[in-house]
């Protein structure tokens, strides 16, 4: 993983907790925010933040996704009950966003703070150095009028320090300029030192001498949690992105990935599929995915999956079973057979008889069901001792009367996926 | 040593530090060097944080050294040729342990194995390096490899592997991925399908490499030992977009063979994570259909898809061969590396004698054996330290009556006060300020025929005695007569009338749970002779230990053999031994209680009883 989204509710928190610190003066954020969710205490939550009490309230779902105006999801300058009313009608629906359906389970709240200006500004990393984007029109249109946006970059070595931000600024700010100028040197010696990936906040406004975070959108780079997981905070997290439900057998193989130091995924892209690629290797599952696909079977792909980093004997049982208990449920409609693959480059120092070992157990355990499903089997794969599992795997496919193919390193790596494809198209 | 050109981060004479103490991936370089017949090893210092040292490692068949130095700059104070560092650092360290790589002027390339790293450091790494004329390779990779000459640390995997991809000799072709795992595939496709490898490098999977894909092609492209380029792209980030711009302003010119992975991703669920962190298209222009497109246009070789990847390269290469732009590449036999003593024994390729037998316990399982008897079932059944005793001495479980015989024993062993040898070593040792294993030894040493060590002695006279028919008053006439003391006979104070508490316990016991004591019945006979003449000769508790445990074997229905073999080996005072050491821990542990002070005995308990003054 690398750079993955994080609420708004967390990315205000702690904006409020660190900015001051990377500021020459006080932005003067307070921070008030909460998030609520099913099984929010409201009574305690109106207790330990009083100003839900005094204050017109703002509230819109926080669950990575943006445009919740334009969806009409913002709620603006109720109060308490209101607030609570509102969110209480939506919480655990199902909402259509951006074409993608999900279910709404968090919503952030926080004071309504009248305002004049709305600014935008985003800080971005790439691989020249990251770039300060700032425009005096924040709001939901700032990307329709992205020529009215200032650029400011900030190179690897000098960092913000080279950069003379308030000549950069629109003097249109006019009085602001200095504050902003201010405000825009801490938050990126803040993004920097937190090991942001993204950091937009559109729009922010000037309320007095205070700046305020009106809508935020962050991504960290998760690799720092090591050195920056007490300046996240505890309660830190990563939601999945809107809508990404997971079936139980995703769970179950995202619970053995976290068991275990082996790498397991698996994500279902279509369970009536008749292409169940079983791939061993980050890259080398990506080029047989992209192999169906190019070759026109993209329809025909039940999921997207690997195993690597040397996964134990019973790991690699556990994911096969998953994989064969999914491809056995039941036959293809058309009764065409269904192709399993288990592919893979050349393994560098992963003894492949012994990972086979956790496949030919669970294909003994799926026998009958993968014969009632017409099942059909390719290998490919290379790597210590390959010819000893690939003549095992055979004997036990042959044994259970599965028509299997076994292949070495001196057949290209996806040749087995184009076979596979012929045949079908043969029967 | 002539400089390398700049085109060339390593050749036959590279040496390299390996940063961390991998002796694994060194032995694998060593091995490589060895197949390619190097005359030196591309391995000239390991580092390890604050140590000096050594470590063993095989060159061919001989063992030899490689310095472990505290820190980079020592070592290359000591090895002033080594311009590679190949940095084995967690991801906690990369950062800085590669900032002082990048400090030292006569370090050149810097290859980052640590997966993890967070963006912001490789990034600052990259630009740093890029300033000094740096390479770095990596974070995230395995490494890379020069074809005959030198490979990073575990590249190109088993060395079966490399010498079937013909890494083992230089080819025509300069190869460059982001993935590591995929490198391995491709030189395997390179061998298949041209004369090989010439050098390969893989960049590693994360967002912001330390090198880029255009660098290295073009350092192949300099290279005139390079005659095509092949090279594996990936959806994400902008890096083949410039490869794109290098072909269409003639900086690359030489036949580039390239498919970008990840065209699938379009099918699947938004923000799904491909196997690499940067394999993420957050624009069009970063797909891989855009990006394969693209290059097709500017007139790199471009399959429809991988699957014709390995045609794409050798109709590439064949047409070269046809212009006469390669010479294929002769093939060479490499040299025998002898395979690992373990490898070997993994693929049941050696056999060897064993140097040792052991019958009574097994850890070599999943679960620890006593005599067969898995520990589970010890636990689970309940067995009682007599069982436990019997599965380990006699290889058995014994039955209830002898398994409380022996725990009797031990119990009635355990202690015998302070003033006996063995607790007054202890107690002595003890309060010296000795551990509980010290004293607790010296206790044991005094263990022997004149303190409970008279159990074996017993069983092996009485024994005798009895097998040869002789009657009580002919085996004491025969013993006084060749003037040896009976074993297990006499006491201090007690005699007959007041009899040993322990003696009459054992008795009874015996009497009561054994199958036969006839042996213990002839000890008596004994006894009663012995005690005419004097009332304290009576059978010891030594005595009746050591008779009983004959009877014992006898009522388990032991053969003589066996029992003879029990006896011989003085392995009976080992119920003394044993019993006794709780005491003597007991003991130790009193004295540490107390805080004892050294013991010095004193003067007047000694008589001093020298010459005479001269």
């Amino acid at each position: 993983m690398a750079q993955r989204g994080i609420r708004e509710y967390h990315g205000k928190r702690m904006l409020a907790r660190h900015l001051d610190g990377f500021c020459e003066e006080s932005v003067g954020y307070d921070g008030h925010i909460v998030l609520v969710d099913k099984d929010t205490d409201w009574n305690k939550l109106k207790k330990d933040n009083p100003w839900l009490k005094t204050d017109k309230l703002v509230a819109k779902p926080d669950q990575l996704f943006g445009k919740r105006g334009k969806h009409g999801l913002v709620l603006v300058n109720k109060d308490i009950a209101e607030t609570k009313k509102w969110i209480d009608e939506r919480m655990g629906k199902k909402q259509v966003v951006n074409g993608i359906e999900g279910t709404l389970t968090h919503f952030l709240i926080e004071p309504c703070i009248p305002h004049e200006a709305e600014y935008y500004v985003a800080i971005k990393s790439t691989a020249e150095g990251d770039a300060i984007y700032f425009s005096l029109e924040g709001g939901i249109n700032v990307e329709e009028n992205w020529d009215k946006v200032v650029a400011i970059k900030v190179p690897i070595l000098g960092g913000i320090e080279d950069v003379n931000v308030e000549k950069a600024l629109p003097a249109a700010l006019g009085k602001n300029k200095k504050m902003v100028a201010s405000f825009i040197r801490g938050l990126y010696k803040y993004f920097a030192a937190l090991h942001f990936a993204y950091l937009e906040i559109n729009p922010f406004a000037i309320a007095g001498n205070k700046i305020v975070p009106l809508d935020m959108v962050a991504k960290l780079d998760d690799t720092a949690e090591f050195c920056c997981n007490k300046l996240w905070g505890e309660d830190i997290e990563f939601p999945a992105a809107f809508g990404q439900n997971l079936s139980p057998e995703e769970m179950k193989i995202r619970e053995l990935d976290a068991l275990s130091g082996a790498s397991l995924k698996l994500t279902l892209l279509n369970p009536e599929g008749t292409i169940w690629n079983m791939v061993a290797g980050g890259g080398a599952s990506v080029i047989y995915a992209d192999t169906v696909c190019d070759l026109g079977f993209a329809k025909e792909l039940a999921f997207y999956g690997e195993y690597s980093g040397n996964p134990s004997t019973s790991l690699t049982y556990e994911y096969a079973k998953v994989v064969l208990d999914l491809m056995t449920r039941k036959p293809d409609a058309k009764k065409r057979p269904k192709t399993l693959i288990l592919g893979g480059g050349i393994a560098n120092f992963t003894d492949v008889a012994k990972t086979f070992t956790g496949i030919i157990k669970a294909l003994n355990e799926y026998g009958e069901k993968l014969k009632k499903v017409n099942a059909r089997i390719f290998v490919r794969r290379g790597g210590p001792n390959y010819q000893e599992g690939l003549a095992n795997l055979k004997a036990a496919a042959d044994k259970l009367g599965v028509p299997i193919e076994v292949h070495g390193p001196e057949y290209h790596m996806t040749r087995v996926v184009s076979d596979a494809l012929k045949t079908g198209k043969g029967k | 040593m002539k400089k390398r050109p700049d085109y060339l981060l390593f050749d036959k004479n590279t040496t390299s530090l390996i940063y961390g103490m991998q002796t694994k991936a060194v032995q694998r370089m060593l091995d490589f060097d060895y197949c390619c017949r190097r005359t030196t090893p591309s391995v000239a210092a390991l580092v390890d944080p604050g140590k000096f040292g050594s470590e063993k490692v095989f060159w061919g068949k001989k063992e030899i050294f490689i310095p472990v130095y505290p820190d980079v700059k020592t070592a290359l104070k000591k090895h002033p040729d080594i311009d590679v560092m190949i940095n084995f650092a967690s991801f906690r360290s990369a950062y800085d342990t590669t900032m002082e790589g990048l400090n030292e002027p006569k370090l050149r390339t810097i290859v980052v194995i640590a997966e993890g790293m967070p963006e912001r450091q490789a990034r600052h790494l990259r630009a740093v390096a890029v300033e000094r004329g740096k390479v770095i390779i990596g974070p995230a990779t395995v490494g890379g490899i020069a074809a005959g000459a030198f490979k990073v640390a575990n590249t190109g995997g088993t060395i079966e592997s490399i010498i079937e991809s013909k890494l083992h000799r230089p080819g025509s072709v300069g190869f460059v991925s982001k993935s590591g795992g995929m490198s391995n595939e491709a030189y395997n496709i390179i061998a298949l399908n041209t004369d090989g490898l010439y050098e390969g490098i893989a960049i590693g999977g994360d967002a912001y490499a330390g090198s880029t894909l255009l660098e290295h092609l073009l350092r192949f492209e300099a290279n005139p030992a390079i005659k095509m380029l092949v090279c594996l792209g990936e959806v994400g980030g902008e890096e083949e977009w410039k490869i794109v711009e290098a072909v269409k302003t003639k900086k690359i010119k030489k036949p580039l063979v390239m498919w970008v992975t990840g065209t699938s991703i379009k099918y699947m669920p938004k923000g799904i994570q491909f196997g690499h962190a940067g394999a993420k298209a957050d624009a069009s222009r970063e797909t891989a259909e855009a990006k394969n497109a693209a290059l097709r246009e500017v007139g790199v070789v471009v399959p429809e898809s991988f699957d014709d990847y390995d045609k794409a390269i050798k109709a590439t290469y064949e047409g070269l061969v046809k212009k006469g732009v390669i010479k294929p590449a002769p093939e060479v036999e490499p040299p025998v590396i002898p395979m690992d003593y373990a490898e070997a024994v993994a693929r049941n390729m050696v056999r060897k004698p064993t140097n040792f037998t052991c019958t009574i316990s097994d850890d070599s399982k999943d679960e620890l054996l006593y005599a067969g008897h898995k520990i589970s079932k010890v636990i689970g059944e309940n067995y009682s330290v007599g069982e436990t005793i019997g599965l380990l001495w006699f290889k058995e479980r014994l039955p209830k009556w002898a398994a409380e015989f022996m725990e009797i024993v031990l119990k009635l062993c355990a202690d015998h006060g302070p003033a006996v040898s063995g607790a007054h070593n202890t107690i002595v040792t003890a309060r010296a300020g000795k551990d509980l294993m010290s004293a607790v030894a010296s206790g044991i040493l005094t263990i022997g025929p004149r303190f409970g060590g008279a159990v074996a002695g017993a069983a092996l006279m009485f024994k005798a005695a009895q097998d040869a028919g002789q009657s009580p008053d002919a085996f004491i006439a025969d013993l006084k007569k060749k003037n040896i003391k009976i074993q297990g006979i006499g006491h201090r104070i007690k005699s007959l009338k007041n009899p040993d508490m322990r003696v009459e316990l054992l008795k009874q016991y015996a009497r009561k749970h054994f199958p036969r004591t006839k042996l213990l019945d002839y000890a008596l006979e004994v006894e009663q002779l012995t005690t005419a003449k004097k009332d304290t000769l009576i059978l010891n508790v030594d005595g009746a230990i050591g008779v009983l445990s004959v009877d014992m074997m006898y009522g388990l229905g032991w053969d003589e053999e066996r029992i003879q073999t029990v006896v011989n080996s003085g392995g009976l005072n080992g119920l003394f031994l044993l019993g006794r050491t709780i005491g003597m821990i007991g003991h130790y542990m009193d004295q540490c209680r107390q805080k004892a002070e050294l013991y010095r005995h004193p003067w007047d308990d000694i008589l001093y009883d020298l010459p005479a003054d001269e």
